[in-house]
């Protein structure tokens, strides 16, 4: 992958294909492909921490302080023999109170700054993943469609919820005992050179066999972490999948088939765990044998040379045992490794997704439309789906095309599915924008209105009428937030659902996820209504927002729907005549292009698809 | 409630470590064992260099305490090895075997189960939990008893060398004793709420990301940005308040024991100074601080390995809250019974049926009526269609998953080819229905996969789930039938996907729209050859064209299949030969659509399709100018 030529890597990005999402399922990359994804999410990191490096480095040096003075303890309890005892014994009391004293002051220093250090890292490392949170969020929801299209929701949510969570395990647990260990290391090691260079030089040497282990645990560790990330995703989307679809399983009587599945799943899962928990268990042991042969040769060189009276029978003790003791963090730097390992497989993803751009954006400097009249013209108007990862330009959906609606007009769009309706109403919506021409509302390209000034004017409605959690009135408020109580009444009135909302366990306020707010697809649709009533739109779009209302609310609705439209441009996209049929103008589009345009009755007369279409309907009305 | 045995609930977990206690314990032990070497190499090696150094000795004495390091050193890392070799395996065949038997007893639990418990609870005892058992199987479980057992062997040590000195060092734990308990609450006070407050955080990720379509389309993408940020605002504090509790614990947890070394110093250098009356050596007295600064690392380790085995607990209780759910639907077989199976005819009879939901409040329906379903009584013939219609949530949907038992009758009964449901099992029940729900569920799996899903494809020949019947499709036909209902469903768009009816689709697959999802469930109800198929308003995101082709096809394809359709539009209706008008709770008529528009004023009311079409028909008429 890496061996590309260097023109190459000039003349384009070489790492195109790990930018944003791409390539993030890859489990083994190259030496380059690593550094720059690493680069990437540590640059994330040092972002993330602005505004509490202050905090971070009161932390770092209370962990120090409060390090050195445990380190200490055992410092004044040999103070205390030596140097204590004896004036003790000619009856001076300060050799009492002067180790004792010292040392209880140590242990007050210490706790005290554990208290604030434990308080700091987690005020600090709750802020850092806060940001972040909130950086996620608003990036998915910056995203355009194309993007969530392609990437799925189970993936967005994971990178919100799991991979977050791994990087706050490292942030809150580890950072903490990293910087004890390698503390406590540092001060243990330097007692030692002091005390003998030549067991310090011991203890260097045995660091170039502890490199060698640490590059190779990192190189199998990231892979085994990775592969065990990709095979977790996989039984947890198999098994939300199975939980969702629990109705279609069973009555399909698939149980069986989805739990051997499962078991396959969880088993391999299972095995990559197991292997890359083995590579620690491998690791772990490695260090306690590296240091205590160390220990070893410190004791063999030291007892030499105090055979030979260069070196006190009393140091080579304390030498000994500081060398034991020096390697201990090891072990607790190896398990911060191992979070840090999980945290970064995480980080390479979240920054990933940070790193992708909207295709959709506000222009530089946006035009502001106060009042709109609700003209809509599309020029020269051509869209293409832009192919993920790629520069080659999708299939062409919606031919080149030029389309005046006037203000106020009902404009029925209808067509087989895939004719390219939908992407008319996407293109309004700026859900997508087209790959050339202009779409443009009051004479003003929409890709250089304001955006707050186009979602004032131009509402859409879908086929699927998501509600939030929250009650029945947060839903219906969620068109105009500053909207009053007698304005969602008012909206939900004129669309004809007041009475249903009303009958609900709490009226306005049933909470639509709880048992008694359980509301079929037309009711939710109605709610939908009612929500595009309040925002109050110049222009909406119906995106076969009609089809899943029931018989006689439809009839409720037909009314609200007249409503609802006013004087406003509409757009229905629809394949009900009930619907269609109150529109002022009828559009049929097939494959990518407008093929007839005229009023109902002009098109019934001209014989085309749609009066087939007519007559079909007529007949099924039976 | 956590006062509610830890043994009881541990014991629990027994059917998961048969076969596996041996491994486990040979790691305890390796455990137990590296802890000894540990303690003993510091007291070896002061050992060692005073007495074999201390007189002039030879080099063969250096040789000889260098050989018993050496092997102590490997001693203690082989016994590290030896622990994980022995309990790793253990510990993760444990977690799988929790995972699957959890994953197998909730594909076995009623769907009234899951609507209760929504798949993000479930998914969290599915995976974090037991990832977090497994932890504390192989480490946590595991070091606690090596910390205890090397407090015991130190204190024991320091017993021996100052019991004045150990005494006061003892006290250092009374007040831990008092602290501890009231900080365990109050930690797992906090770690409750925030692990709750990260669900909500979850569930406004969750919302904001399937509803991303009405947040775009209303431009709210600020408003659910500001709704989140509260959340998150929450959870953050609640995890700081967390920290600062725990702050405290930790600060005192290093403050007591280090104080009370400290006075114990003052105490000890008194008595060293007075050896003739107390006895107490200088030689004991560094020992006794050297023993005390090995112990300290078990001793601060305990609280952390404590904290875990709690949040463990809870997380087998969350287990086993799920293993112990009665299964009120079952075979008859699960509770002793002999499932009867009358031959397949395809004859649906509802008597007087009743039935709301587990959770439904009372008062729940806006008319006033106590049950969804309120006595609904109607035959469906076999070899007939017949059209379910009603007003708005009337209750179609429901009825039809009473039929496959996905919920069970609150009264009265449903009866299949002359039995009671209930006295089928369910294999067998199940098999002679195939169902097209209302919202199309597809798995990540093949085009294929998904519309064979009734069939035997991908089952194994004796799968008890797939009983034999004569009208069930062989493996041979297999690709035929494919063929054949994706022909009717008007599933052409199959052909077009980049590898036709092996393109995965689904979670980790191509997406695919509303009405391409709806018609690939239709063909797989019709794929699986049922003798009752029943369709929740199976055409309804078709637009009029396909809808059109596809209820042509169906009316050739339903001949002979007793089938059972929830309809919201009379294009739907024509499909049936019987029309059956739900109004609530009962069925108030049944007769074919023509008799019904003559007979029943309520059928005319939700059939026609109201004053704007009919306007629309004048209009067409009237219009002079076209």
């Amino acid at each position: 992958m890496a061996e590309q030529t260097p023109q190459d890597q000039t003349a384009q990005d070489p790492y195109r294909h790990l930018r944003g999402t791409a390539g993030e399922e890859r489990v083994e990359l190259s030496r380059e492909e690593r550094k720059f994804i690493r680069r990437r999410s540590w640059w994330l990191l040092v972002r993330l921490s602005e505004g509490v490096r202050l905090k971070l480095l009161l932390t770092a040096l209370a962990v120090l302080v409060s390090q050195a003075c445990q380190a200490a303890t055992p410092l004044i309890v040999a103070f205390a023999i030596d140097w204590g005892l004896p004036r003790l014994t000619e009856g001076q009391s300060s050799g009492m109170w002067l180790p004792g004293t010292a040392y209880i002051a140590c242990a007050v220093i210490a706790a005290v700054l554990i208290f604030f250090y434990t308080r700091m890292t987690a005020e600090a490392s709750q802020q850092m993943l806060y940001r972040l949170r909130r950086e996620v969020f608003r990036k998915t929801q910056q995203l355009s469609l194309d993007f969530h299209e392609d990437y799925t929701s189970g993936k967005v949510i994971s990178r919100q919820t799991s991979d977050l969570e791994s990087l706050r395990e490292l942030l809150d647990g580890g950072v903490n005992s990293l910087a004890q260990g390698l503390v406590f290391m540092t001060f243990t090691a330097g007692s030692i050179w002091l005390m003998d260079w030549r067991s310090g030089l011991l203890l260097v040497a045995a660091m170039i066999p502890i490199a060698f282990l640490a590059r190779w645990y990192q190189k199998n560790s990231e892979v085994a972490y990775r592969r065990t990330r990709i095979s977790s995703a996989r039984m947890i989307v198999h098994f939300v999948e199975t939980m969702t679809g629990i109705r279609a399983v069973q009555a399909f009587r698939r149980e069986g088939a989805r739990s051997r599945q499962y078991h396959r799943l969880a088993k391999i899962y299972r095995d990559d765990m197991v292997r890359s928990i083995s590579l620690f268990g491998i690791m772990q042991p490695s260090l306690v044998l590296i240091g205590n042969l160390t220990v070893t040769a410190v004791l063999l060189w030291g007892g030499f040379r105090a055979l030979d009276g260069d070196l006190g029978v009393g140091v080579l003790v304390a030498l000994v045992l500081a060398t034991k003791r020096a390697f201990q963090p090891l072990d607790m730097i190896a398990m911060f490794y191992n979070s840090l390992q999980s945290a970064t497989a995480a980080l390479e993803k979240v920054s990933g997704l940070l790193e992708e751009d909207p295709t959709v954006t506000e222009a530089e400097q946006p035009q502001g439309l106060e009042q709109a009249r609700g003209e809509l013209e599309f020029s020269d108007a051509e869209f293409r789906y832009p192919a993920h990862g790629t520069d080659d330009a999708g299939p062409v959906v919606l031919q080149r095309m030029d389309l005046h609606i006037p203000a106020g007009q009902t404009v029925a769009v209808v067509g087989r599915t895939g004719a390219g309706k939908s992407t008319l109403a996407k293109l309004l919506a700026r859900f997508y924008d087209v790959s050339s021409g202009s779409v443009s509302l009051d004479g003003i390209d929409l890709r250089e209105l304001a955006v707050e000034d186009h979602h004032r004017h131009v509402a859409m409605v879908t086929q699927e009428a998501f509600l939030f959690s929250g009650s029945v009135r947060e839903n219906i408020a969620l068109g105009r937030p500053d909207a009053t109580e007698e304005e969602i009444i008012a909206a939900a009135r004129a669309v004809g659902v007041h009475e249903f909302i009303e009958a609900l366990p709490a009226g306005y306020s049933t909470d639509v996820t709880t048992r008694g707010g359980r509301l079929s697809a037309g009711q939710r649709q109605l709610v939908s209504f009612a929500r595009a009533f309040l925002a109050d739109p110049a222009v909406l779009i119906l995106d076969e927002a009609t089809s899943s209302l029931d018989l006689p609310s439809e009839q409720l609705v037909q009314q609200g729907l007249e409503r609802l439209l006013g004087r406003r441009t509409a757009l229905i996209i629809a394949h009900r005549l009930s619907t269609v049929a109150i529109a002022d103008r009828v559009l049929v589009v097939d494959e990518g292009r407008i093929v007839e345009d005229g009023s109902p009755d002009e098109l019934i007369a001209a014989g085309g698809y749609f009066a087939r279409l007519h007559s079909a309907w007529q007949n099924s009305l039976g | 409630m956590q006062q509610n045995g830890l043994w009881s609930t541990l014991r629990r977990l027994g059917p998961y470590l048969e076969g596996r206690r041996v491994r486990w314990a040979l790691g305890l032990f390796s455990a137990i064992g590296a802890a000894v070497v540990a303690l003993t190499i510091p007291q070896v090696l002061q050992v060692l260099v005073n007495s074999v150094l201390a007189e002039g000795a030879g080099a063969a004495a250096v040789w000889t305490a260098v050989g018993i390091i050496l092997l102590l050193g490997a001693l203690e890392a082989g016994l590290i090895y030896m622990r994980r070799f022995f309990v790793i395996p253990p510990s993760s065949d444990a977690e799988t075997a929790m995972r699957t038997r959890l994953f197998d007893r909730l594909t076995d639990l009623p769907t009234a189960f899951h609507s209760a418990w929504g798949a993000g609870q479930l998914q969290s005892r599915a995976i974090a939990d037991l990832n977090l058992l497994r932890r504390w199987f192989a480490f946590g479980a595991l070091m606690l008893i090596t910390s205890i057992v090397a407090m015991l062997v130190g204190f024991t040590l320091m017993l021996t060398l100052s019991p004045l000195l150990t005494l006061v060092f003892l006290v250092a734990a009374v007040p831990i004793l008092i602290i501890g308990p009231r900080f365990r609450r109050l930690f797992v006070h906090y770690s409750r709420a925030s692990q709750d407050q990260a669900g909500e955080v979850a569930t406004a990720v969750e919302e904001s990301v399937h509803g991303i379509r009405v947040l775009k389309a209303f431009g709210r993408g600020g408003h659910a940005l500001e709704g989140f940020t509260s959340r998150a605002d929450e959870l953050r504090s609640l995890e700081v308040s967390k920290a600062h509790t725990l702050a405290r614990f930790l600060a005192a947890m290093v403050l007591l024991p280090e104080t009370i070394l400290g006075l114990c110093l003052l105490i000890g250098l008194w008595q060293v100074a007075n050896e003739e009356t107390t006895g107490i050596t200088v030689g004991a007295l560094a020992a006794f601080f050297a023993t005390a600064a090995v112990l300290k690392q078990p001793i601060e380790s305990v609280g952390m390995l404590l904290g875990m085995t709690f949040t463990a607990k809870t997380a087998i209780d969350r287990h086993i809250e799920v293993m112990d759910s009665e299964n009120t639907i079952a075979s008859p077989a699960a509770h002793g019974g002999e499932p009867v199976s009358p031959p397949e005819q395809g004859r649906i009879e509802l008597k007087d049926v009743r039935f709301s939901y587990p959770d439904a409040e009372p008062d729940a329906l806006p008319d006033g009526r106590s049950e969804l379903l309120d006595g609904a009584t109607l035959t469906v013939e076999p070899g007939e269609t017949m059209a379910l219609v009603s007003g708005t949530g009337g209750g179609t949907s429901t009825l039809l998953n009473l039929i496959p038992r996905l919920y069970d009758v609150t009264g009265g009964s449903v009866q299949v080819d002359g039995a009671d449901v209930r006295e089928f099992d369910l294999a067998d029940l199940r098999s002679r229905i195939a169902v097209a729900f209302e919202d199309p569920t597809l798995f990540s799996a093949s085009v294929r996969g998904n519309v064979l899903l009734g069939t035997v494809h991908e089952r194994d020949e004796d799968d008890s789930q797939h009983p034999p019947r004569s009208q069930a499709p062989g493996r041979k036909d297999l690709d035929e039938v494919l063929a054949e209902a994706l022909r009717i469903a008007d599933a052409d768009f199959v052909e077009n996907l980049p590898e036709g009816v092996d393109t995965r689709i689904g979670e980790e697959g191509l997406s695919l729209s509303g009405g391409q999802r709806q018609r690939l469930a239709l063909a797989r109800a019709i794929a699986a050859r049922p003798s009752i198929l029943l369709l929740d308003d199976p055409l309804s995101a078709l637009d009029v064209r396909t809808e059109e082709r596809v209820t042509a096809r169906l009316r050739e394809a339903l001949e002979g299949t007793t089938t059972l359709l929830v309809a919201h539009r009379p294009s739907t209706v024509a499909l049936a030969d019987r029309v059956a008008l739900l109004h609530q709770g009962r069925v108030v008529a049944v007769g074919t659509h023509t008799e019904l528009l003559e007979s029943s004023a309520l059928y005319r009311k939700v059939m026609s399709t109201g004053a704007a079409a009919a306007g629309v028909d004048a209009l067409l008429e009237e219009a002079p100018h076209g």
